[in-house]
């Protein structure tokens, strides 16, 4: 189950995991990301905590929790090469992993079809 | 993901390239009163690459261009009222050079930062956009007496930067290729009368063009017509002069800056100095020249972070990992692209100031080792021969 937030994350759901990414439109606006910080496995995050920062050449910002858990996986990947972030944002570009507190947090998360409506 | 606000601010004034940025799929926004291009469809990152390899092309006609001419007729006169304004040496400039130099106030702070250019019968000032309503406020009453003062509202101002832009320009303006560095001229460009210096402020070879405003897109479209030139935004400049170890007023330099404080001190010559022939003489001149004698307490250093994390502006210095008191503050500070890494500028106090010696930069409550290191974090690379 994928879903997404206005702030431009994404969220796939599998039972009580959830593994956390920016969308294309998120990299679209950023440009090429230099840096990425990724939260420490065993760290938990409330629903709209900051989580994570990327960084452009021109300006560093903050990727909040899309929902609340304990981190059990960051993509060091990512930190050792951010372009993958803007050539494969829903894929190889993913940031951590969460196990869920609230699984029912997800009810309140947009599905593709309302995401795409916000982009417009 | 931080929401991008999108002020609005009233009355955003728009240089002549206006159209055409947005033609090119400019991504803009405010940028002293005017509405600029922050980068193109390429990005920050990609322009800025293309700088160092090839060649940029930036509009900076929100920049102040103002023309001098003096009163008597000579130029002699002209070179040493303004000298009244700035500790630079404006009387040996030669006619066709140009000079780097500062308004400096009563106490010895920045009030900008500017080109001169020995126009033959007037003196051509390049200064930054932010100030330049203060600049002309500064020039009319300090030296009315002098000059008549042109602020030139109908010309653009186009920058061509990199190894490229010389091949690019000559094709257009064949006898431009004869210019060196901190040469001024006026040469046509595509059939336009145009004012060219080759200078600019990325670090590279390049030229700025000052073009009367209504042929100001036909010279921008003649040189974007050359495959090695691309539109570059305000975005990549800053990386790019970042990178050079060059002061972006408002925020390396300011009124409470002093040119020794800002390293600066190269450009005011030995004559203007203890014991120099026109020593002094300037705002703020006793405490300039002291602190040239004796040094500044404190001393912008370039900064190169250790790690992979930029250290942006604002971010405060300290001496430890652990201590409570800053010790000072970056003042700039961006990922270089063509570095490879962050690169950062700021002040220390002059103890703190010997390359190598380490500090600790506070990034979201980490303590980031930084390191004192020489500038330009990308060595120059003018045309001096």
């Amino acid at each position: 189950m994928l879903k997404f937030t206005s702030e431009h994350e994404w969220v796939r759901i599998e039972g009580d995991a959830a593994t956390v990414g920016i969308t294309q439109h998120a990299q679209e606006q950023l440009g090429d990301l230099v840096f990425v910080e990724l939260p420490e496995v065993g760290k938990r995050f409330e629903k709209g905590a900051p989580s994570a920062v990327v960084e452009s050449v021109k300006a560093a910002s903050e990727v909040y929790a899309p929902i609340g858990g304990e981190v059990v996986q960051a993509n060091p990947t990512i930190v050792a090469d951010p372009s993958l972030v803007n050539s494969d944002p829903m894929g190889a570009g993913w940031f951590y992993k969460l196990k869920l507190t609230d699984p029912a947090e997800v009810d309140a998360l947009m599905d593709e079809a309302a995401y795409k409506e916000l982009l417009g | 993901m931080m929401a991008q606000p999108a002020p609005t601010a009233p009355a955003l004034k728009q240089t002549p390239l206006h159209a055409l940025h947005l033609e090119m799929g400019a991504s803009m926004a405010p940028f002293a009163g005017y509405d600029m291009p922050i980068h193109y469809r390429l990005g920050v990152l990609k322009e800025h690459l293309h700088t160092r390899r090839a060649a940029g092309l930036f509009d900076v006609s929100h920049m102040g261009q103002i023309a001098l001419r003096p009163r008597s007729g000579r130029m002699a006169d002209a070179a040493q009222a303004l000298e009244r304004v700035v500790p630079a040496d404006v009387l040996s400039l030669a006619p066709g050079r140009q000079r780097y130099a500062f308004f400096t106030n009563s106490r010895g702070g920045i009030i900008d930062d500017l080109m001169i250019g020995q126009c033959g019968e007037y003196l051509a000032l390049i200064v930054n956009a932010s100030r330049k309503d203060i600049d002309e406020r500064h020039l009319r009453s300090a030296l009315s007496d002098a000059f008549t003062i042109d602020v030139l509202e109908d010309h653009a101002l186009l920058a061509l930067q990199g190894p490229a832009a010389a091949a690019a320009l000559v094709r257009l303006s064949p006898s431009s290729a004869s210019m060196r560095f901190m040469d001024i001229r006026p040469a046509p460009i595509a059939g336009v009368s145009c004012l060219v210096s080759r200078s600019g402020y990325t670090g590279e070879d390049g030229f700025e063009i000052s073009i009367p405003v209504r042929d100001a897109e036909k010279v921008a479209r003649a040189l974007l017509a050359d495959q090695a030139v691309t539109l570059v935004g305000l975005g990549a400049r800053d990386s790019l002069r970042t990178e050079a170890g060059l002061c972006l007023y408002g925020c390396d330099i300011d009124e409470s800056t002093t040119p020794v404080e800002a390293a600066l001190d190269w450009a005011i010559p030995k004559v203007r100095r203890e014991g120099g022939a026109r020593a002094g003489h300037f705002p703020g001149a006793d405490g300039v020249l002291e602190q040239l004698e004796r040094g500044a307490p404190r001393c912008r250093v370039g900064l190169k972070p250790r790690g992979r994390a930029p250290v942006r502006a604002g971010v405060l210095l300290y001496a430890d990992a652990s201590a409570s008191h800053s010790v000072g503050t970056v003042t700039s500070g961006t990922f270089g692209p063509s570095a490879e890494g962050p690169v950062a500028m700021g002040y220390v106090p002059r103890a703190l100031s010997t390359p190598t010696t380490l500090l600790f930069a506070d990034v979201r409550g980490n303590r980031l080792p930084v390191e004192v290191t020489e500038l330009p974090f990308v060595p120059h690379r003018y045309k001096r021969t």
